[in-house]
């Protein structure tokens, strides 16, 4: 079937199969394979884009339905060569270490900023329930997410000073 | 990690979905948020020939005041119903549900006419809706009925829908002055799993999560409570009439014992909102 | 002002912020183009002889190219013969229990793979895999340790038993006779997965025959010589290219059967290959972790003397045996941990099951062995009654003894155990925590607070001597580009190495480029795991600046025409000039000009002489509701000792990450398997990978205590936090209902097992 839809403000037309993934849609028909796919069961999130500026799941939506529909990527989100201040944040805190989750990582936060401008660690925490990483153990994915939101942390969690 | 083949139609209206699948029966399925359905079909659980996309029905997703009752449309979104200040001041329980199904990328895709329909006694919206006393109302291609809460869930992932009927709305009453207070109480390993043991309660309704093929009114408290008893009283009668399983989570004793003291703490909760 | 030490962000995020890494799956490459897709068909029962293969419904598929099986590998050579006896190596064992490439007429464990389809897209690939026909004859299955060594049913008839490696326990219980206590304990350390985020994935292609393979690996030289000998290649002929990896734990060191399968299945067809893992295929197909039964007898005397220690492991080495004996090796090696115990006993066999295979996944074998003796310090001391602080501090390891040798044959380098528990145990506010739980108790309410202890030493760079190579090339533009051997995946050794570089020779970090996992651009190198690549990789690569900057200062003083002696390098400003004389200054530009060959070029090798023991305290606080017996943790303070820290920065990520991971061993994570040895989690819906919302932020304490080994003073950090994790975690939730009377609960801590503690320590004392 032919499907429309308009990725980091472009617009694509291309005939897939029915069952196309978005995600796939995504790597394979847009060519960014920024995002990533991490599982099978909707859990791991790193698939994570936003469709029509909220987060979801890529892996969990048909090609079909997100047609007419508004994709943003990780690659989408810098402005003229500037990094978004999510992904300036995952910079400065050292919020990745391998990558792979990060891309979902900083979609989810991106949305969730939007929709909790000024979060407490406890709502980063479980806004990120969808979103597994390997590498960090979210402490500094956790520390971005609320740099980038202008709040500083609770408490001092950085080093304890000997 | 891929379905298997299918053909995806997108229904431009509830009459057009209810012909598609009355014409194709079985073969078919109704695709809402697809957050129930889509990870059945990739994981190859679920193999429907056809897809009837619900996604364009914006018609069905909204949340109205009709006085003595809420109307939610069933494409409604957990999203929406979890932020929704209609029912944030006269369903606390359902807003604060919402927000605990899947996670917010889930939210913002996955229906609570979708969640119902699946039929899964595990999702936390189906008991929700037990203790609310809701109704459904489904459109079939016969027409229009309304389907009280406590016939619907029939077996495990088996609801009274026919298989051409499409549920349209959801009515939830205004809980009346002395039954106000709520809780809900999911108890999980991590807070993305399904619920080990959930109870939600409003007033002196409880009902279970995952105590049974479908979700269950604990009728032996409420009767209890009805009777006088205490929260612990009557939460020790939680168990009564359930048929929990045993899993890699949780051995079904283990279950019955959750549902009692889980029980008791939604008891003192509710009474705690009610004051 | 040195660089080293500074806390300095990474080279490597601009790009995976803003593009995106380039993994397997995304590379993009004409050499690929027009690539088929492999899948493979993989065995759905535990343990079966296959019967027969009917791939014709396949065939018949849209887009499918060929499928094949065992019987299309009949251009590859037998491997060599050998006895199957374990030769100290962590490599695969051979002879009866050697593992093949496709399965010939045995499946051994659900994901085995039978069969491979090639076809145009994955998606048509999905749906032939599953037309494979396969006629399984069922056999009984074994599953566990203690059913494994019971020898009821052979995995391997032609072995004639399922213990493959025996290194026996001495049973000599004289040392205990002389101990005023005795507990002995059987402790479970349960298999886990490794759940890299990214699965594997491999791209092959053949041209003139040649092969370059795009793997997902921690090491591309060691994948390299790997494929070679599978395939009966040169090595020159193949080329392994590692681009960025999504995470390893050890479950990528070199590469498995499914990639060398690949490789061939690339060479017999002529097509190039690609193949991605879904989560499920990982969670059944790529080795996993842990899985030991161990049984440990502690004894000492009432004033908290440790005076003998046994530990006895069953190690579960799954279908087929990667890694020799390596991890209860280690185990065994590490058993007396961080404490100076006049007896130690250790000892373990190896068995088989029908079972995922187990291989390295982050501590490799060490998290096993300190999780073992901090129980076994925490049953102590309940025993006796004493503070489990107190009785560590009593028992470490004298700061004045280093460098000391254990009686299991380790040589720690440095250690300061009792500073790192003092400084723990500070940050951590010890006395205020036992405060608050003799509070809670007092309330009887249900929200009791535990509080949990591990002391640890763990042994990084266990291959020294294998060493790691780095090349560094200073250009005559001023730019600079290391060749390492190391093999990040998260690690930040690009920005590390420019450090390195750019504290040496003055060259700004911006102006250098790190290179790794290309063996055409590469081609001796050894990797990363073991924590080893800063203390190896990271001291050759500042060795080679040390052999640069010698070179320059030749080329300089010629330039200059003055005596070596009074030429100067400021690494400040990372000019050459002649002592007190600025007017003669020299760019690198301008040196690396002067060579002949217009770079100046520096290839070393560094070994090390022992490996090196980094070490500390973790203290774990964690609140446990009596009545549903949940756990949830809420605060973990530490102290990894790591020698010199290089940039705190880098340091914190990798013990955050250690943290997370040994949390969820204690708490979350379990590889079940039913009757039939059927997966039960084998999807992260089921396998309880830790999230954010189970975790806090961690509290990490600063501690160096430098080795001699190596000239940077530096330890490996990557596996400590591990190691330290798991068993303060375990201990802490013990800890919160040890007033209930609960001695022991075996990890995962889930609901269910501490509320099944509970129950049994309340009909305990009902009795």
């Amino acid at each position: 079937m032919k499907v429309d839809l308009t990725v980091n403000g472009k617009e694509i037309t291309a005939d897939v199969e029915d069952r196309m993934l978005l995600v796939h849609f995504v790597r394979d028909v847009a060519d960014l394979t920024a995002t990533n796919i991490g599982c099978d069961t909707t859990s791991c999130g790193a698939c994570t884009v936003l469709l029509d500026g909220e987060s979801v799941k890529s892996c969990t939506v048909l090609a079909a339905q997100a047609n007419g529909h508004d994709i943003t990527t990780l690659e989408g989100l810098a402005s003229n060569g500037d990094m978004h201040p999510v992904q300036r944040a995952f910079h400065e805190q050292h919020g990745l270490q391998c990558g792979f989750c990060t891309p979902g990582m900083v979609m989810a936060i991106v949305s969730l900023l939007k929709e909790n401008p000024h979060p407490t660690e406890e709502q980063v925490r479980t806004g990120l329930e969808g979103n597994l990483c390997r590498c960090t153990g979210y402490h500094n994915i956790v520390r971005a997410a609320l740099a980038a939101s202008e709040t500083s942390p609770q408490a001092d969690t950085a080093e304890v000073s000997s | 990690m891929i379905p298997s083949s299918f053909t995806y139609k997108r229904a431009s209206s509830a009459e057009e979905a209810c012909d598609l699948a009355a014409e194709y029966g079985e073969d078919a399925k109704y695709l809402a948020g697809g957050h129930s359905l889509l990870p059945l079909m990739k994981l190859r659980l679920a193999a429907p020939e056809m897809l009837i996309d619900l996604g364009g029905l914006r018609d069905l997703s909204y949340l109205t005041d009709q006085g003595s009752h809420i109307a939610i449309g069933a494409l409604t979104r957990h999203h929406d119903v979890q932020h929704s200040d209609l029912l944030a001041r006269e369903v606390p329980l359902l807003a604060h549900a919402a927000g605990q199904v899947g996670d917010p990328q889930i939210r913002h895709r996955g229906t609570i006419g979708g969640s119902i329909a699946h039929g899964d006694p595990a999702s936390d919206l189906p008991a929700v809706l037990l203790a609310l006393d809701a109704t459904l109302v489904a459109r079939g291609t016969d027409g229009t009925r309304e389907i009280p809460i406590g016939e619907f869930f029939q077996g495990l992932f088996e609801t009274a829908l026919e298989p051409d009927e499409l549920l349209t709305e959801i009515r939830v009453p205004k809980p009346p002055a002395g039954g106000r207070g709520w809780s809900f109480q999911k108890f999980t390993q991590r807070a993305i799993d399904w619920a080990i043991v959930g109870v939600a309660v409003q007033g002196g309704h409880v009902a279970l999560v995952n105590m049974a093929g479908t979700p269950l009114r604990a009728t032996a408290v409420e009767a209890a409570l009805a009777g006088g008893a205490s929260p612990a009283e009557a939460a020790a009668h939680a168990a009564e009439g359930s048929s929990a399983v045993s899993d890699i989570r949780a051995t079904r004793e283990y279950r019955e014992h959750l549902a009692r003291v889980l029980t008791s703490r939604a008891l003192t909760e509710t009474a705690s909102r009610a004051a | 002002m040195s660089i080293m030490g500074t806390r300095v962000i990474r080279t490597e995020d601009p790009r995976l912020l803003t593009a995106g890494g380039v993994y397997v799956d995304d590379v993009r490459t004409p050499q690929l183009s027009g690539a088929a897709r492999l899948t493979f068909v993989r065995s759905p029962v535990a343990h079966a002889r296959i019967t027969g293969i009917d791939a014709s419904q396949a065939l018949s598929e849209p887009g499918v190219i060929a499928v094949l099986t065992v019987a299309d590998m009949d251009d590859l050579a037998p491997p060599p013969p050998s006895s199957g006896e374990w030769d100290g190596s962590p490599t695969p064992l051979g002879g009866p229990w050697a593992e093949p490439l496709l399965a010939v007429d045995t499946v051994r464990f659900v994901g085995e793979p039978v069969a491979v389809v090639i076809t145009d897209t994955s998606y048509q690939g999905e749906d032939a895999a599953d037309l494979v026909a396969v006629d399984y004859d069922p056999l009984p299955v074994v599953l566990g340790p203690a059913a494994a060594v019971a020898d009821q049913t052979l995995l391997f008839p032609a072995a004639g038993t399922n213990i493959a490696i025996k290194n026996a326990v001495s049973t000599d219980d004289t040392p205990f006779d002389a101990c005023d206590v005795v507990i002995e304990q059987s402790i479970i350390n349960q298999r886990v997965a490794c759940v890299p985020m990214e699965g594997r994935a491999t791209a092959v292609s053949y041209e003139n025959g040649k092969l370059t393979v795009w793997a997902s690996s921690q090491n591309a030289q060691v994948s390299r010589f790997i494929l070679a000998g599978a395939l009966g290649m040169a090595p020159d002929q193949i080329r392994v290219v590692v681009p960025d990896v999504g995470g390893g734990f050890g479950a990528k060191i070199g590469i498995d059967r499914d990639t060398i399968t690949l490789a061939w299945a690339a060479r017999k067809t002529g097509r190039s290959l690609r193949w991605a893992e879904t989560r499920s295929e990982n969670l059944v197909a790529m080795t996993q972790g842990r899985a030991q039964l161990q049984h440990i007898k502690i004894g000492g005397s009432r004033d908290g003397r440790i005076l003998a220690y046994r530990l006895d492991v069953i190690q579960d080495a799954g279908a087929y045996q990667r890694v020799g004996g390596l991890l209860p090796f280690l185990t065994c090696l590490m058993a007396p941990g961080v404490y100076d115990i006049p007896d130690v006993q250790a000892g373990f066999r190896q068995a088989v099951t029908n079972t995922t295979p187990i291989a390295a996944y982050r501590g490799a074998g060490r998290p096993e062995a300190t999780a073992a003796i901090e129980r076994a310090v925490d049953l102590f001391a309940a025993e006796i009654g004493m503070d489990p602080a107190e009785v560590r501090r009593r028992n470490y390891i004298a700061p004045d003894k280093f460098p000391f040798q254990t009686k299991t044959g380790a040589m720690y380098d440095t250690g300061r155990y009792a500073e790192a528990l003092d400084k723990a145990l500070a940050a951590a506010g010890y006395a205020e925590l036992r405060l608050e739980q003799q509070r809670r108790r007092e309330n009887g309410g249900p929200r009791q607070l535990g509080i949990g202890l591990s002391s640890y030493v763990e042994i990084t760079a266990p291959d020294p001597d294998a060493g790691e190579t780095a090349k560094l090339e200073v250009r005559d533009d001023g730019t600079a580009i290391v060749y390492t051997g190391s093999s990040a995946h998260g690690q930040g050794h690009h920005t590390a190495w420019a450090m390195l570089v750019q504290d040496e020779l003055g060259i700004p970090m911006d102006q250098i480029t790190v290179i790794h996992g290309d063996t055409d651009l590469i081609p001796a190198g050894v990797g990363t795991y073991g924590s080893r690549s800063l203390q190896l990789g990271g001291s050759a690569v500042h060795n080679a600046a040390i052999e640069v900057k010698d070179e320059a200062r030749r080329h300089a003083a010629e330039m200059l025409e003055a005596a070596e002696a009074d030429v100067v390098l400021d690494t400040g400003t990372g000019l050459w000039q002649v002592r007190g004389d600025p007017d003669t200054a020299l760019s690198w530009a301008q040196v690396a000009g002067h060579t002949s060959g217009g770079s100046l070029i520096a290839d070393v090798s560094f070994v090390q002489e022992r490996p090196t023991f980094p070490f500390g305290t973790h203290v774990s606080v964690v609140e446990v509701d009596t009545e549903t017996g949940q756990a949830r943790l809420l605060r973990h303070v530490t102290v990894d000792d790591a020698g010199t820290v290089m940039n705190p920065v880098l340091t914190e990520g990798q013990r955050h990450g250690g943290i997370a991971q040994g949390a969820a061993q204690a708490l979350l994570e379990e590889v079940l398997y039913d009757a039939d040895g059927n997966p039960l989690t084998s999807t992260l819906a089921d396998y309880s990978a830790i999230s954010a919302p189970d975790l806090p932020s961690f509290e990490l304490a600063a501690s160096e205590t430098p080795t001699d080994l190596n000239p940077l003073g530096v330890k490996g950090i990557g596996e400590a936090g591990t190691i330290g994790s798991t068993p303060a975690v375990q201990n802490a939730v013990i800890d919160a209902v040890s007033h209930l009377g609960v001695r022991h609960i075996d990890m995962p801590a889930t609901p269910q097992r501490v509320w099944n503690a509970i129950n049994e320590a309340q009909k305990a004392s009902n009795q």
